[in-house]
């Protein structure tokens, strides 16, 4: 699942991504006429609205393709950098920008463009913006309390404005149409000859704003990879027999016993029933953040079985199954809850004269079983803390 | 290229280096990262009595040769000049008004540049990363830079008019 990196790309190797991604942002952007000034400074005069037309498409194709990505379960949203909102900083840099835009006639990525192509007037521009960068740092104290105010964090458009991403994304995306109409019929007045658009034409702008709709109405209308496997889970954990997958509590003790290396006790339960009581050397991972990042090193790995329980069988069973979903571990649940385990383990009472063989054996297997947890944990002690496992927040931005 | 295709393509360039990185584009951050690693080089002494410039070197202590955002700008050189070779558009040139000299054009560029340089750190990044990168990921704070930058144009056009129209 993305991003890829840093969990499948190193960071490293990411900076030779950049470099390909840098190559494609360059290439799109010159063809595009970018690294021409007239042409950018047209959408400000009205002669000329490639800006807003290329920028515009860019946009709303990635936003639509975030969200499908999103849906199919190939991109972890909650991972990707969200520009953060500083309200005034945003604001006054943006109306500073604007006026470095209308004086300058580019803007850094295209200026960057025109410098490569040998346009002098695009180097200049680089150099100025090289010269404000040194400026905003030595005169940051003065800027600083604007420049850290209203710190909203993260937050998203469709939040602001109480809607669903998927409404929004239809919102800017008919937003983005009509703006596209109606700069068509300024550019024409204000240059005075009408562009032709051919049939041919009309057929690819028409299909590609079907094609645009379609997906979002995908997107809108199926169940992502998320609900899909929720529904499968919910239908497999009450037809499916999880006989030969259960262990019994006496199995496992004796597995954390003499393999505690080899084995991964995880405790679906949330983190507060987890404080409270939990098996010796258990990681708490709560059912609903299974599918996390952070835990795909236990969930997906071949080197250690994994033990799922909870309070509730069924919880359990739901566990292991996702797990199936999510990696391809050997996973098993223990039969019966945490509880019943912490009875069978602790206070044991001796059983009476009149016991058989087996009740006997069973009392002393249970009874060295919980010693030597109990020893063992305390050896390990260090080792065998939880291990809270950080999800790096990707850094991103100018 | 057909501005609607070129679109396109930058979104899927955009959309590809998302699902990949889990960042978007930018450009005015390799600016600045030059910049200050360039001002802690000649001026160690200054850049640690710059709060600014402190605070960022201490953030990137690998310098500009790992930053993301450099190598990503070396590309942008190379895709704009491959672009440029292949549409005959590679030469020295200047592009000013009808009614400027080249001499006005330059100093406009590095005025230009210098407050899109200021702005974009005031603003946490420019067209790219603030405001594309932004609309991508529906980032409340990268759209209202993309408003305030455009904004800001429209009103400040008619003044600066005479450099670029006859």
């Amino acid at each position: 699942m993305g991003p890829l990196v840093p969990f499948i790309i190193s960071n490293e190797f990411n900076l030779i991504i950049a470099l390909i991604a840098g190559i494609g942002f360059g290439f799109v952007l010159e063809q595009a006429g970018f690294s021409s000034t007239k042409k950018l400074v047209g959408l400000f005069y009205g002669y000329d609205f490639t800006v807003l037309k290329v920028f515009f498409t860019a946009g709303v194709t990635a936003m639509i393709g975030v969200l499908l990505l999103a849906q199919w379960g190939l991109l972890d949203l909650s991972l990707i950098y969200i520009n953060p909102t500083f309200l005034w900083s945003a604001l006054l840099g943006g109306a500073i920008m604007g006026v470095g835009f209308i004086i300058g006639g580019f803007c850094p990525g295209t200026s960057i463009c025109a410098a490569s192509i040998g346009k002098l007037d695009g180097l200049a521009f680089v150099l100025g913006g090289g010269l404000g960068v040194i400026v905003f740092a030595e005169g940051y104290p003065l800027v600083k309390n604007i420049y850290l105010s209203e710190a909203w964090g993260g937050v998203l458009m469709n939040e602001m404005l109480g809607m669903s991403k998927i409404t929004f994304a239809f919102l800017l995306t008919t937003v983005a149409l009509i703006a596209f109409y109606l700069t068509g019929l300024l550019e024409n007045r204000v240059n005075g000859i009408p562009t032709a658009v051919n049939k041919k034409k009309k057929i690819i702008y028409a299909s590609s704003i079907g094609f645009a709709f379609v997906v979002l109405a995908v997107i809108a209308f199926f169940p992502d990879s998320k609900n899909r496997m929720e529904a499968r889970i919910n239908k497999n954990v009450v037809q499916k027999d999880f006989t030969s997958a259960s262990v019994p509590a006496d199995k496992l003790a004796s597995e954390i016993v003499n393999n505690y290396y080899q084995i991964n006790i995880i405790d679906v339960r949330d983190t507060a029933a987890f404080r409270v009581y939990h098996l010796p050397f258990a990681i708490n991972i709560p059912y609903a953040k299974m599918a996390d990042r952070q835990w795909e090193k236990i969930l997906d790995q071949k080197h250690k079985i994994n033990y799922f329980y909870a309070d509730d069988q069924q919880v359990a069973a739901k566990a292991y199954l996702l797990a199936g979903y999510l990696g391809s571990a050997e996973n098993y649940i223990l039969s019966g809850s945490a509880i019943n385990f912490r009875k069978l383990f602790s206070n044991l009472t001796s059983p009476g004269a009149e016991a058989n063989k087996s009740e006997i054996d069973t009392y002393n297997f249970r009874q060295k079983a919980a010693t030597d947890m109990k020893m063992l944990v305390n050896a390990l002690k260090n080792s065998s803390e939880p291990v809270i496992a950080k999800t790096t927040k990707i850094k991103g931005g100018c | 290229m057909n501005p609607y295709l070129a679109g396109f393509l930058l979104g899927l360039v955009l959309l590809g280096t998302i699902y990949v990185t889990g960042r978007g584009l930018g450009a005015s951050g390799a600016v600045k990262s030059v910049v200050l690693s360039t001002v802690v080089k000649v001026a160690p002494g200054h850049a640690a009595n710059t709060p600014f410039i402190k605070s960022y070197s201490e953030e990137h202590p690998d310098g500009p040769l790992k930053d993301w955002l450099v190598f990503e700008v070396i590309g942008v050189i190379i895709g704009a000049f491959f672009s440029g070779v292949i549409s005959n558009r590679v030469g020295i040139k200047l592009e000013r008004g009808p009614n400027i000299t080249n001499r006005t054009r330059i100093i406009a560029a590095i005025i230009g540049g210098a407050f899109f340089g200021f702005g974009s750190q005031l603003g946490r990044g420019c067209t790219s990363g603030a405001a594309l990168s932004g609309m991508a990921v529906m980032s409340f704070g990268g759209l209202i830079t993309m408003v305030a930058i455009f904004g800001s144009g429209y009103a400040f056009a008619w003044f600066f008019r005479k450099l670029w129209l006859k």
